[in-house]
């Protein structure tokens, strides 16, 4: 599994999400491991549209990670008791299932979980 | 070059008011206005107005007069009012004008707000994934912000607590009984580190700010409430902003620090003569956070601050002195401008039960909107 980002030709700034646009930007990939800057609890179920979670709904984590050498991104936060959320907290990538499409398709997106491995 | 006076007020009440639109409570406001300034609608040269949810401020000539002066409609988010003054302002300091009206109201149904990805150049995952949520920003950049300087949820319970204290106190507010510490502290946790009590609530109402040139203002004896500075600013590289996908390692100065800045420079003064502040304070968090980014105290002061009481009624700088977005609720169109018809009402000693007992000559406002709007606003007399 790979987080994908742009990287701006001209200036080498990474955008992300990747912008749709090949003709400034190439396709870069984010590092998979990064450290916990800032987070929340969602304890209300966001409102539907647009939001699309596995019902009932059950609070998540959410914040930003910062991926050292590249940027602070917005995330799912996953697999861990919200009494342990700390700043600063290694994570690595992974997927979280978001809902089950109209054709039986799971679909997922990225979160990141408190480090397993042994970091990179 | 001459300045730019604030020669009437009008506010329609804050709250729920369930047998009038958002466009009528608007009218209301501007009527309120034009009556506290003793002129009609037919003296106005132009009228910028906005409203985020309630419909197209211009259609309100049909009410007020057909008189084919120009009316900019404005969209900004949180800070559409404050835009609608800074339009207003820069109408009037150019010359081009003489007197005119700024106006924003809204009327916002109940529960949060429910932004649309595609309306903020986002993709659809980013709704789905749960993170269109503004109340989320402000938690996450307030528990960064605790974590850093030291604040405490007692501070955050403060701040509510003030709120409720001044609404009780502002007959235009909408929360209007008082609500204890604990109570704050206790009620049921929304985006941790920030309880229910912590949090404002979309709400109705409309507010208008008739504007003129120092000559005219002279002529209608109403040359008391100065506009020292409008300051407005979009979000600059590397700040942290509401629906943020990413952002840069590097940090930069936020879109208050920048607005607050200019303006100061405007005004010729600093944070130490500001008299009485109105912070946007979506949260408890928000206003502590505020109080250092607009320069009137270094960051992690804010827990002794409160602790002493010293941005209360009767401190050292009075802040949020109606109970600000936490008492009022925030109609989004109309909230800025809440903000500037409170600091006039100080200024002119005309607060009642809220009144700042000490003679206030400087008055500031900050407004802060998605996706990164700040508008600052300086007033004197």
């Amino acid at each position: 599994m790979r987080l994908m980002c742009g990287r701006e030709r001209s200036s080498g700034r990474l955008a992300f999400p990747p912008p749709n646009d090949p003709e400034s930007f190439d396709p870069a990939e984010l590092p998979k491991h990064g450290y916990l800057w800032s987070f929340t609890v969602q304890r209300i179920a966001p409102k539907s549209p647009p939001y699309r979670g596995t019902l009932p709904f059950a609070p998540f984590a959410i914040g930003y990670v910062e991926l050292p050498g590249a940027l602070i991104i917005e995330t799912r936060l996953a697999g861990l008791d919200f009494g342990n959320l700390h700043i600063g907290m290694p994570l690595e990538l992974t997927a979280l299932p978001l809902y089950t499409d109209a054709d039986g398709t799971m679909v997922l997106t990225y979160a990141f979980r408190p480090q397993r491995t042994a970091g990179s | 070059m001459s300045d730019v006076f604030i020669v009437g007020i009008g506010i329609h009440p804050f709250g729920r008011t369930d047998n009038r639109s958002g466009l009528q409570q608007g009218e209301f406001a501007v009527r309120a206005a034009l009556a506290d300034a003793d002129l009609d609608w037919a003296d106005m040269q132009f009228a910028f107005g906005g409203s985020d949810a309630s419909g197209k401020a211009d259609t309100l000539v049909t009410q007020l007069g057909q008189t084919t002066i120009p009316f900019v409609n404005v969209l900004n988010g949180c800070a559409t009012g404050g835009a609608a003054l800074f339009g207003a302002y820069s109408a009037i300091k150019s010359q081009e004008f003489e007197l005119g009206i700024a106006l924003g109201f809204d009327k916002h149904p109940r529960g949060a707000f429910d932004p649309k990805p595609v309306d903020w150049g986002l993709p659809e995952w980013y709704g789905e994934a749960g993170m269109m949520v503004t109340t989320q920003f402000f938690a996450i950049k307030l528990r960064r912000y605790m974590e850093l300087y030291g604040i405490t949820p007692l501070a955050l319970a403060r701040v509510a607590e003030k709120a409720y204290y001044n609404g009780a106190r502002a007959p235009h507010a909408w929360r209007r009984a008082p609500v204890d510490i604990d109570t704050i502290l206790n009620s049921s946790m929304v985006n941790d580190p920030l309880t229910k009590f912590m949090f404002c609530s979309p709400s109705e109402g409309g507010v208008a700010l008739v504007l003129a040139g120092e000559k005219k203002a002279r002529e209608l004896a109403r040359a008391d409430v100065r506009l020292k500075a409008v300051a407005m600013r979009s979000r600059p590289p590397g700040s942290f902003e509401v629906f943020a996908p990413a952002m840069e390692i590097d940090r930069g100065p936020s879109t208050t620090m920048i607005a607050s800045k200019a303006a100061f420079e405007m005004a010729g003064i600093g944070p130490h003569d500001i008299d009485v502040a109105q912070l946007q304070d979506t949260e408890s968090g928000a206003e502590i956070m505020h109080m250092a980014e607009n320069g009137f105290c270094a960051d992690g002061q804010q827990e002794a601050w409160l602790a002493d009481g010293r941005s209360r009624l009767d401190g050292t700088l009075p802040i949020n002195t109606d109970g600000g977005c936490l008492a009022c609720g925030e109609p989004i169109g109309a909230s800025g401008l809440r903000q500037v018809y409170e600091n006039v009402v100080q200024l002119r000693g005309a607060g009642g039960a809220r009144q700042v007992p000490r003679k206030a000559r400087t008055a500031y406002s900050h407004v802060y909107g998605a996706p990164g709007v700040s508008a600052v606003v300086i007033l004197e007399c």
